[in-house]
């Protein structure tokens, strides 16, 4: 369970005080999948690093599990679209490096990094360094990784920002996949409107500049959802169609700016 | 120079789906050429490299005498002659060991305490900026102009010889280490730190990691300097040691002792270098083609 509570940042940028999202409140119980939506610069990645503790709030304060975030939260995975594996630790050795920090028998983590690279596909290549790695699997080892600790809360920024059309609706099928086995809390910030449709229990909306909550959407999508398909969906299409309404004037704002 | 273990690997999983390619007639055959290819281009670099160094001995044994005197350039026999006889009344190993131990305890006093400072001060902004206006002063000055000094100070004993070596290190560690550690991406950091790292963790896993590039590179550039530095201090005034016999075979006008030294000098630093580029590739293994 994550609760906001009026939370709000202001940035200092070039002598002045930038506000970059509003006083905001909003729950998300534990085992919903919500994604933020918006333009850039609409707070949407800063609220999601205020769950994760990297960004203070200016007023206000976030609740993660009944405890107020202060300081690094480490009771959550977190992803974001730049590669984060450390690139002299092969693919092993980044998965395990979590286990290794939260100071896990060496046996354990054996077996642990062992079932996370076959859950994502990368057992042949568990040797290999990042840089011998496609992007796709750059992606995978780095899923692995914020899995193998096993997080309650998932928070991912663009995770799969980087990748082609294709690889893209590969990665969210497998996201998909994994929170139907385990019912995780997943905040996911995207620009991709179908993207966040697709995964998510509710979609927020943000509108930018200063950054707040422009609307809350449900998303009742029968549940397993195939990624691949789900595009020519009748039910799928209305929505989007709904939220873009809520959204294009957003993006137009932004595009005019 | 792309015979590393990536590359290894990389080439055998492309092998092992060509042989599965339909119209590939003889599997192999163009890993084969390729190996093959390379093997030759490495031949032609060591004998172009061989055939370099013979022209330029034979030149400078031909000119010797016929065009030039023999007093301001001695000849490669002379200077083989010399060595030899260096070598075998044990003038060489007295003077090369000296040498090396002004170098190598200076290189090792300069690096640990450049490393220090540059991890310090990469780690706490407002330290850095405080020593910045310093550091440049002392940056900017000429090391060798700081010899007499160490003589003064620590008299001509191989003391100064490793101070001045020292000198010269901790600089190029210094900086290197600095920009190293303010290098550490914060992404990194970060995800490390939501991972569960505690401080230790995150200088264990992450900040030293990120920085031995650098603080590599450092090392790798200041093994040279560490030689010119202990050189130096006894080129200016000492009793032993490779630049003192070089000193005193100028003083006596024997071209051919000073060319001795230098060969000395140079095929050492051939040495250092290839054995530090061998210990580079096996550190930074992770860098793609490094």
């Amino acid at each position: 369970m994550i609760a906001v509570r009026g939370a709000a940042k202001i940035f200092v940028a070039r002598g002045a005080e930038v506000p970059a999202l509003l006083p905001t409140d909003l729950d998300i119980p534990s085992g919903r999948f919500v994604s933020f939506v918006g333009p850039s610069g609409c707070g949407k990645s800063t609220l999601l690093n205020m769950i994760a503790g990297i960004v203070a709030p200016s007023y206000g304060e976030i609740e993660h599990d009944g405890a107020v975030v202060s300081g690094i939260n480490r009771n959550v995975g977190y992803m974001t679209q730049a590669d984060s594996l450390l690139p002299w630790r092969s693919a092993e050795e980044n998965v395990s490096l979590p286990l290794i920090l939260r100071g896990w028998p060496r046996d354990r983590i054996a077996a642990r990094v062992d079932s996370m690279l076959a859950m994502v596909g990368l057992t042949k290549f568990r040797r290999h360094f990042p840089a011998e790695l496609s992007g796709g699997m750059r992606k995978r080892v780095a899923l692995a990784q914020v899995l193998a600790y096993d997080p309650g809360t998932l928070l991912m920024d663009e995770p799969f920002g980087a990748l082609d059309a294709q690889l893209k609706l590969v990665m969210q099928n497998e996201l998909a996949r994994i929170w139907d086995d385990t019912r995780k809390t997943i905040v996911f910030v995207t620009h991709d409107l179908a993207e966040a449709i697709a995964l998510s229990d509710e979609v927020v909306i943000f509108s930018g500049r200063p950054g707040r909550i422009k609307s809350v959407r449900k998303i009742d999508l029968p549940r397993p959802r195939d990624v691949f398909r789900l595009q020519f969906d009748p039910a799928f299409r209305a929505l989007y169609n709904e939220l873009w309404d809520a959204l294009a004037p957003e993006i137009g704002a932004e595009a005019r700016a | 120079m792309n015979d590393n273990a990536v590359d290894t690997r990389r080439a055998a999983a492309a092998a092992a789906d060509i042989e599965r390619t339909p119209g590939h007639v003889v599997p192999g055959q163009f890993l084969r050429a390729a190996e093959r290819a390379e093997r030759n281009r490495r031949w032609s670099i060591r004998v172009g490299q061989v055939a370099i160094g013979i022209l330029v001995l034979a030149l400078w044994q031909g000119v010797s005498g016929w065009l030039i005197d023999p007093f301001f350039i001695s000849s490669p026999a002379d200077v083989a002659v010399r060595l030899w006889s260096w070598t075998m009344n044990g003038t060489l190993a007295g003077a090369f060991a000296y040498t090396m131990q002004a170098m190598i305890l200076g290189f090792v006093l300069g690096s640990l305490s450049g490393f220090t400072a540059g991890f310090l001060l990469g780690r706490s902004d407002l330290l850095a900026r405080i020593c910045d206006p310093y550091i440049t002063a002392i940056y900017c000055l000429p090391k060798i102009a700081l010899a007499p000094l160490m003589i003064m100070w620590f008299g001509i004993g191989i003391e100064s010889k490793i101070a001045m070596a020292a000198l010269i290190v901790f600089f190029l560690v210094f900086l290197n280490t600095f920009a190293g550690v303010r290098d550490v991406s914060a992404i990194h950091l970060n995800t490390a730190r939501i991972m569960g790292a505690n401080g230790w963790q995150l200088l264990r896993y992450v900040i030293f990691p990120s920085a031995a590039a650098w603080v590599l590179t450092g090392l790798k550039v200041s093994v040279p300097y560490a030689l010119i530095g202990a050189v130096v201090g006894e080129l200016i005034s000492s009793n032993r040691g490779i630049g003192f016999l070089i000193g005193q075979a100028s003083g006596l006008f024997d071209t051919a002792g000073v060319f001795a030294g230098l060969v000395v000098l140079a095929v050492t630093g051939i040495v250092l270098n290839a054995g530090l580029k061998m210990l580079e590739r096996h550190l930074l293994r992770w860098r793609d083609g490094a």
